[in-house]
């Protein structure tokens, strides 16, 4: 018997008050172990992601985070769970970073992505100080393996937390702007904004 | 083998699970019971069989409803009254006709008509088979047309 026929009509699902509401409940319970929300900035629609110890995660597929979520599930836990409120303080750091409002990240980081020489080169990279640049030479000479080069410059390309981790003011020797995971028109604007 | 990212769950079955929880509560009830429903999938996440979890949400949503049912004998007594839009009478009408259903009788027409559980799955729920589930449901929808005076608008 087709639905319709039935006296079953129900108001539709205020889904987003509902989100809201289990996001608050799980974080209260402590199985929310990954928040996401996500950002539209000047350099693209971001996704972010934090865990109870901080900010996570920042890619810039906010647009079509599935691939992203995918791999948060696979490499931090499933129990992932649209919740803007617990990354309200972060986006709004991010925004004051993007609009030069800010000089460093304001806020705690969760550096469980970055492993290994990746980790090793994370560290180097927020050494360099607001407004400047390094080559991918100098950071492998800071991290202690002055010929890794090449891996430096794969550590920062997926550094977890572009924009709040500078893995921007990373460029070539010859002064080309080399790659970045939000591509060159944004790597370029995030120099852009620190040399005021 | 790895899980799917828990929002994706949420997003495939939040209007479903909805659909269950408001047709036998209020709307704050039906909150309550929606975020206790996915809470308890997200607790039990590690260990849900992918291939089932929509038949387990319908029938803890159920499940969840009912006792709420039972914790209040409100029913749906918490919506405010002074707002009596017909969408809304008809909404009150359907809540009270569904508890008012035998048991098995709610169950299949929740499981299956709202839940969208096959009557199969309906049976794997409830431990029963699947003509039997046909036929609660088919008696229930009966019943729920007696009981809102052969409403069909």
């Amino acid at each position: 018997m087709p639905e319709h026929e039935l006296p079953l009509a129900v108001p539709d699902a205020p889904l987003d008050a509902l989100r809201a509401r289990l996001a608050a409940d799980a974080a209260g319970a402590g199985l929310l172990d990954v928040a996401v929300r996500t950002l539209d900035t000047r350099v693209g629609a971001l996704l972010l992601a934090a865990t109870e110890r901080g900010l996570v995660s920042v890619t810039f597929d906010g647009e079509h985070p599935d691939a992203t979520l995918e791999r948060l599930a696979r490499e931090l836990s499933p129990r992932i769970l649209r919740a803007p409120a617990r990354l309200d303080a972060a986006a709004r750091a991010l925004e004051a970073l993007v609009d030069g409002r800010a000089r460093a990240f304001d806020g705690p980081l969760d550096l469980a992505l970055a492993r290994g020489f990746s980790r090793e080169v994370v560290e180097r990279l927020r050494e360099i100080p607001y407004g400047q640049t390094r080559s991918y030479a100098q950071v492998a000479a800071a991290a202690g393996s002055p010929r890794a080069v090449r891996a430096v410059g794969t550590a920062c390309r997926r550094n977890p937390l572009p924009i709040a981790i500078p893995c921007h003011r990373v460029v070539r020797s010859d002064g080309s702007l080399g790659q970045y995971a939000g591509g060159e028109a944004a790597k370029r604007l995030l120099l852009a904004v620190e040399a005021g | 083998m790895s899980r799917a990212p828990f929002e994706s769950i949420v997003e495939a079955h939040g209007a479903r699970v909805w659909r269950v929880c408001r047709a036998l509560l209020a709307h704050a009830d039906a909150e309550d019971a929606w975020s206790e429903t996915f809470l308890a999938a997200l607790e039990a996440y590690p260990t849900l069989d992918p291939a089932r979890i929509e038949g387990w949400l319908v029938t803890v949503a159920h499940r969840r409803a009912v006792d709420v049912l039972r914790r209040s004998s409100r029913l749906v007594a918490g919506e405010p009254a002074d707002r009596p839009a017909p969408e809304r009478a008809r909404d009150l009408d359907l809540a009270r006709a569904l508890a008012a259903l035998p048991q098995r009788q709610r169950e299949a027409v929740v499981l299956h008509h709202l839940g969208g559980l096959p009557f199969l799955d309906v049976a794997a729920q409830l431990g029963t088979s699947s003509d039997a589930v046909r036929r609660a449901s088919s008696d229930g929808v009966r019943r729920l047309r007696e009981l809102l005076g052969g409403a069909d608008a």
